[in-house]
């Protein structure tokens, strides 16, 4: 799509890398390693020898002790990071002479979420930027990984310079009941290639408002929270209604409502020659109409390759009140093996297959450690029959629950 | 038989009764009230279906009163919706018009209308209802219609009112259950304003207020458009449910020393009379002090009104309101209710009777059915508009076939 030689260049100055980390990461990576993509260099780490042998990516590194006797990880995070740590330098030396350092990972199972982080702090030494884009696990794969990856995301934003998180619980509003499971992977992972993208875009393409890479980072960093992102194309006359109205139905948005409760948001338009000061403005001002608190970033930039299409990227980082849980890291080591470079997007069905096999590992180790739940209780207070409503949904309002007779909330006593 | 289009059915789940009214538009699109079925409602709790079976049984009933009275087969029916999910806001639409000459087009218009829609509900709820109110060119207020209107900046006001998607579902299958389709949803309350307010009302301004059993739904027509609509999930019901446990009495008792011996406002005269509750052979089981009763029943219709005027506070709707406060519901029975809801609400207060509709006396004049018969005032208003259309694309067949006639 993108073959304008500018923007190779540009490309090529900033250098940029992509580190696809784990079963998943190295999938995606896979997937991003084509045409639009070119100028970037790949890489891919993985404990499974399988996925690494089909993989595209131009570094591959393998990581293997007689301690995994070639299982990989068996969904256990630690193990991952120990052995990440055991070959840092080898992680440290294929991120090096890069300036932008793209991590794509699936957390909630081993390599992913114990690796990334190290990875992020590997790059981070030598100087690069690093951003990390993660997938978080749906709900349905149980609590464990659920915890790991949320274990793995704080740790990463402690080290990376941004972490961009799609939980992939939000694409079940993407998907209907036939969707395969297959196919579920694909959308979500579709989605997290989006946001590259998106970020890819900003960096390589000549713009006319320029974004910084570091007005990204502090956009995302400060926050220390999830960033929701959107990428979304639209051609035609209406392109700029068309893009609003599909920012506004968006799932990673909560259709929209992400907007509303983001603390600062950051705005990418590329579009053709002939995209007009008119449209900017409409999509702006709609986007700011549904913001609460407007910090708002935006950049535009031109891609004759475009045609009369108009992209949007749009990145929203809300403050959560999440706890940060920075976990140590200890420098170990870390191998490291090189192959030629190939090109073209390749369906890995080996490391899909792995995919699968981790869940399955994840959910025996569920079963093992689950717990029974604590449900905290409400006393009853003030004993008042509610008669007729007892078994009904309480109408509160403002605090009283009006199902009370009148004459007791208010205290009138009847003699 | 009947022509089908000309009959529209009204149908009100509601927490006291279910109700289905049948309407007939005559020739000259004047409405006439033919048939009315009403069964006691058991599977209803404020508003909204909790037993799915006995709401069944009961609706069934009604429609099937409803279809001998009026002799007619009932296919189609406009479902009232109501309950204390039901929220409406107002929300503003924008649109630069950018053709060169700046004439406003019709694609202009129908552009802000459809941005205006594009709202932030809550995931799990849906759209009952999006009513236009004004547009706005270049800020100047109360344009109804700007085609062909200069300006640069296009805006327009709608009201838009939200449910829970689920609940408001479960009625619908409910009635499809029946091999009934369901035409439209239609907000109970808006429905009752349709009913009672005439043209002079609605433009200066007018609240309705519909005391039910399990709700009482309000509706602001302010300028002649639908300004605010609310429902609080208090009626009826928890009047007798308040009369039950202050008087130690049974819930159905309750209700019908509700009935009976209720007001809105306690009766000096009556201080320190008692009622005996006697059982079926005479002998007095309890003593019943009339001034508790009224007094229990007057501070709940009385926090129901200053529940309105607190959310009428809220959105600065009260200086519009001159055309003053009309009730109708089975609440608007309560003796000396407009007395007791004058000074809350500030305004004069005034029982709501249907206007502009014909038919079985009966059914016009009680307030229980306005909001039944506003379904069907609502199901009129649709079909006129519908068939406005289709008589228009006759309209330029004839001219089209007369034309070629006279080539």
């Amino acid at each position: 799509m993108n073959d304008n030689s500018s923007a190779n260049e540009t490309a090529q100055t900033r250098s940029i890398k992509i580190i696809g980390v784990g079963g998943a990461g190295v999938t995606l990576a896979d997937a991003m390693n084509c045409e639009e993509f070119s100028g970037a260099q790949f890489a891919a780490i993985d404990t499974d020898a399988q996925s690494l042998a089909a993989s595209t990516a131009t570094v591959k590194i393998h990581l293997e002790t007689k301690l995994l006797r070639g299982l990989g990880t068996g969904g256990d995070p630690e193990r991952g990071r120990a052995i990440a740590e055991e070959q840092f330098p080898a992680i440290k030396s294929a991120c090096e002479n890069s300036s932008v350092v793209f991590i794509v990972a699936g957390l909630g199972g081993g390599a992913g979420s114990g690796i990334s982080s190290v990875v992020a702090r590997a790059a981070k030494e030598t100087g690069a930027l690093v951003l990390a884009f993660v997938t978080q696990p749906f709900a349905c794969e149980g609590n464990r990984r659920a915890e790991q990856a949320q274990q793995s995301l704080e740790q990463l934003k402690s080290v990376a310079d941004g972490v961009i998180c799609l939980p992939s619980q939000k694409t079940f509003k993407l998907i209907d009941e036939n969707t395969s499971v297959l196919d579920t992977f694909r959308i979500t992972g579709g989605l997290l290639i989006e946001g590259v993208r998106g970020i890819w875009q900003l960096l390589t393409r000549p713009s006319l408002i320029q974004i910084h890479f570091e007005d990204l980072c502090a956009l995302i960093r400060d926050q220390h929270s999830e960033s929701a992102f959107a990428f979304v194309e639209a051609s035609g006359p209406a392109r700029s209604r068309e893009i609003v109205e599909k920012i506004l139905k968006h799932p990673l948005l909560d259709e929209g409502r992400a907007l509303g409760e983001a603390n600062a948001i950051l705005v990418s338009m590329t579009g053709s020659k002939d995209l007009t000061m008119a449209e900017v403005n409409r999509v702006m001002e709609q986007i700011s109409r549904h913001c609460e608190r407007p910090q708002i970033i935006m950049g535009a930039a031109i891609d004759a390759a475009m045609k009369n299409k108009l992209s949007v990227t749009l990145i929203a980082a809300k403050n959560s009140v999440a706890k940060t849980e920075a976990a140590a890291n200890s420098p170990e080591e870390m191998a490291l093996r090189e192959t030629a470079p190939r090109y073209g997007v390749r369906q890995n069905p080996s490391s899909s297959s792995l995919e699968q096999r981790e869940h399955l590992v994840a959910r025996h180790g569920r079963s093992r450690r689950d717990k029974s739940k604590l449900l905290q209780t409400q006393l009853p207070l003030a004993i008042v029959s509610k008669g007729r409503f007892d078994k009904s949904e309480p109408t509160i309002y403002k605090g009283e629950d009006l199902d009370i007779p009148t004459y007791v909330r208010r205290g009138v006593p009847l003699n | 038989m009947f022509d089908d289009s000309n009959i529209i059915v009204g149908l009100e789940i509601g927490t006291s009764k279910v109700c289905a009214v049948v309407g007939e538009v005559n020739a000259d699109g004047a409405l006439n009230i033919i048939g009315l079925g009403q069964a006691r409602s058991r599977g209803v709790r404020k508003g909204e279906v909790v037993d799915t079976a006995q709401a069944e049984e009961d609706v069934r009933n009604a429609i099937v009163e409803a279809e001998q009275m009026a002799d007619v087969e009932i296919r189609n029916v406009y479902l009232g919706v109501t309950g204390g999910h039901i929220r409406g806001f107002n929300n503003r639409g924008v649109h630069p018009v950018i053709s060169a000459d700046r004439e406003i087009s019709e694609d202009d218009v129908r552009d802000v209308v459809t941005n205006a829609k594009v709202v932030n509900l809550p995931a799990d709820s849906t759209h009952v209802h999006t009513i236009r109110q004004h547009f706005f060119v270049d800020g100047h207020e109360r344009v109804t219609n700007p085609v062909g209107m200069l300006g640069s900046r296009l805006e327009v006001d709608m009201h838009v009112v939200h449910g829970h998607r689920n609940r408001i579902q479960n009625s619908i299958r409910l009635v499809k259950g029946l091999q009934l389709e369901v035409d439209e949803i239609v907000f109970n309350g808006l429905a009752s304003s349709l009913a009672l307010l005439n043209a002079e009302q609605k433009e200066m301004g007018a609240l309705v207020i519909d005391i039910g059993a399990g709700t009482t739904d309000y509706v602001v027509y302010a300028d002649g458009v639908v300004k605010h609509t609310g429902v609080i999930a208090v009626g009826g019901d928890h009047i007798s449910n308040d009369l039950g446990h202050g008087l130690k009495v049974a819930l159905s008792r309750a209700e019908k020393l509700k009935v009976e011996y209720g007001s809105a406002i306690v009766d000096e005269t009556r201080k320190g009379q008692t009622i005996s509750i006697n059982n079926e052979i005479g002998l007095t089981l309890k003593t019943v002090n009339v001034e508790h009763l009224q007094r229990i029943m007057s501070l709940r219709v009385e926090e129901i009104f200053q529940l309105i005027a607190q959310d009428l506070e809220q959105t600065n709707l009260f200086d519009y309101l001159r055309a003053g406060v009309i009730l109708c519901g089975g609440g608007a029975r309560i003796p000396r209710i407009a007395e007791l809801a004058q000074p809350i609400l500030q305004m004069p207060v005034c029982l709501g009777q249907t206007n502009s509709i014909s038919g079985i006396k009966s059914a016009l004049d009680q307030p229980e059915f306005i909001t039944a018969i506003g379904l069907v005032k609502f199901g009129s208003l649709k079909q006129r508009k519908r068939d406005g259309k289709s008589s228009l694309a006759a309209g330029i067949k004839n001219t089209l076939t007369s034309f070629l006639r006279r080539s």
